[in-house]
């Protein structure tokens, strides 16, 4: 039991001074004698980098343990899709407008998560309810709420002027060049409100681990447990998505690699690994992105290639296990 | 233990129909009768793990859905046909689990002592550090058991833990079991398919038949050819050995 925690200590403390050192070379590196300049400007994307970094993290792996699955993520929920809706809907209706509304930023930011909750939450509730707890029918109809929200993105891009087509790519893809400084405030806010509830529940989420009738077994109010946890879920998604844009593979290549670096059940350890896990992936590929392939290339995009591949690689080791 | 009007419906089906019982206290119980009669459904609604359609199950004198799932965790616990988990997990740890609804993941010195306790008294002390993903199936079973001993309630619910045990482990599960009345007085409710294993180890027999309680009285009224016959149709011989009952079913 001791060493375990010795152990446990040691793993954590090394991801720690590993993530500080990136940091710190991160914002030091070329800065061309300009301090203050690139200060301002990288650290200001190091706070992004922290709050989804956190958010993808902590929605992942307690999808995961609720959904008993390390392939799932909480994409499957539809939550990117709709985001993409939104926004295509926003560039399309008012187009021009849109620069206009640039000053009222935060409450477009605002209204985006609002709208996305809402929706999702709604969504978990009736299905839930409906479908007589049934996860995975609630899973599959997101999957195909999903597709079907897309396919109405697609079909309004086809109407859209090219221009504003152009800009709507430019604000869909992830970015982590263009966080805003206000919206990381509130966007903040709301990390540590889901972020704390997730981690006092650490010692039930282990519990959940189980399954359905250890849960409630041991006390558990699964069905209700289970909702709370997916709308918070829903709510740090929507945070990540919102500030930057879907990244996809990013919550699956944390999750899988910290389940297989920390070989541990404990989602309190799991939680702190993965977030650590996360921002080092996250900075060093932007470091790469900005310093190795000179910008000619995106976070999202290596984020997409990187965890493609290690989605096919775990595929393949599942199935030959 | 109360049961009151209790019933199930399926698609239509009543699994459970207005079953009455009442079961005794400090006694091991058994269910038998063929499939789908309905005894893991009305263990399952007994361990609210299923919701009843109707119908009330006291406990203690008071009825199950008026607990907390906590306080009820701490009178009753359930084990039904586990699956393999796919953890990185120690059999101590798998244990510990079982004081979760005292001390919500901090173990204190109680809980320690009391996990151990159940870990001696499943013979897992030489295991209790091993993975649980090493384990045969039969061991994962004590495992669990010692789990549901961990979690030191009045009423323990097993749903056909002599699954997947070879006869041996079957045997020395059920001494467990056995001990756990004689010597701490808990309520143990099993379900079994076994009747030979109701007949040497249970105190009284719950027999069911296509969703109703035919028959519920003292092991030795039950095992008797007429009553067996009738519950599973077909030829049963019952013959006395060393002062037990067996069931022979094999010769048609």
């Amino acid at each position: 039991m001791k060493q375990k925690m010795k152990s446990r200590v040691f793993l954590l403390g090394t991801l720690f001074f590993v993530a500080v050192a990136i940091m710190l070379i991160y914002l030091t590196y070329h800065t061309y004698g300009n301090w203050e300049f690139a200060l301002a400007l990288r650290g200001k994307k190091i706070l992004g980098f922290i709050i989804v970094g956190v958010a993808i993290s902590f929605s992942t792996i307690t999808f995961q343990t609720v959904t008993h699955s390390h392939f799932l993520t909480p994409n499957i929920l539809g939550i990117d899709a709709l985001y993409l809706l939104i926004q295509t809907i926003l560039f399309y209706s008012f187009g021009q407008v849109m620069y206009q509304l640039y000053p009222y930023k935060l409450l477009v930011f605002a209204v985006n998560v609002l709208i996305m909750v809402i929706m999702s939450t709604s969504l978990i509730s009736f299905l839930l309810k409906k479908g007589g707890h049934n996860l995975f029918l609630l899973l599959m109809i997101g999957m195909i709420l999903g597709s079907f929200l897309t396919s109405l993105s697609t079909f309004f891009q086809v109407l859209m002027d090219p221009n504003e087509f152009d800009k709507l790519q430019g604000a869909l893809f992830a970015s982590f060049s263009k966080v805003e400084v206000d919206l990381l405030a509130v966007s903040g806010l709301l990390l540590i409100l889901g972020v704390s509830y997730l981690f006092r529940m650490s010692a039930h989420l282990d519990v959940l681990h189980l399954g359905q009738d250890h849960g409630i077994n041991l006390g558990i109010n699964v069905p209700v447990f289970q909702k709370k946890l997916l709308i918070v879920v829903s709510v740090l998604v929507a945070i990540s998505t919102a500030l930057v844009g879907p990244v996809t593979f990013l919550g699956f290549i944390v999750s899988n690699v910290t389940y297989s670096f920390m070989k541990e059940y404990q989602h309190k350890y799991l939680f702190i690994g993965s977030s650590l896990i996360s921002l080092i992936l996250l900075v060093g590929g932007q470091f790469m992105v900005e310093h190795v392939f000179h910008w000619n290339t995106t976070i999202s995009v290596m984020i997409e290639f990187v965890g493609g591949i290690y989605f096919i690689w775990k595929t393949y080791q599942k199935g030959s296990q | 233990m109360y049961i009151q009007n209790v019933s199930k419906t399926y698609r239509q089906k009543e699994v459970v129909q207005e079953v009455n019982l009442k079961l005794s206290e400090h006694k091991l119980t058994a269910f038998i009768g063929p499939n789908g009669a309905g005894k893991s459904t009305l263990l399952s609604m007994m361990s609210r793990l299923l919701e009843k359609d109707c119908g009330d199950i006291y406990i203690s004198g008071n009825e199950i859905t008026t607990f907390k799932s906590k306080e009820l965790a701490k009178k009753l616990a359930i084990l039904k046909q586990s699956n393999q988990i796919d953890l990185v997990l120690t059999v101590r740890e798998l244990v510990s689990f079982g004081r979760f609804p005292y001390s919500q993941g901090r173990l204190t010195e109680e809980d320690h002592r009391l996990i151990e306790e159940a870990l001696h008294y499943l013979g897992l002390d030489n295991l209790a550090d091993r993975q649980i993903n090493e384990l045969s199936g039969g061991q994962l079973q004590r495992v669990y058991i010692a789990m549901i001993l961990a979690q030191d309630t009045d009423y323990i619910l097993l749903d056909e833990p002599l699954n997947n045990l070879d006869m041996s482990y079957a045997a020395q599960l059920m001494k467990v079991l056995r001990r756990l009345v004689d010597e701490k007085g808990k309520t143990v409710v099993i379900v079994l398919h076994d009747i030979n294993f109701a007949s040497s180890y249970a105190d009284e027999i719950v027999a069911m038949k296509a969703g109703q309680v035919v028959y519920h009285d003292i092991t030795e009224q039950v095992i008797q050819k007429p009553v067996l016959d009738e519950l599973y149709e077909m030829n049963i011989q019952v013959c006395e050995l060393a002062g037990k009952r067996f069931c022979l079913y094999f010769n048609e």
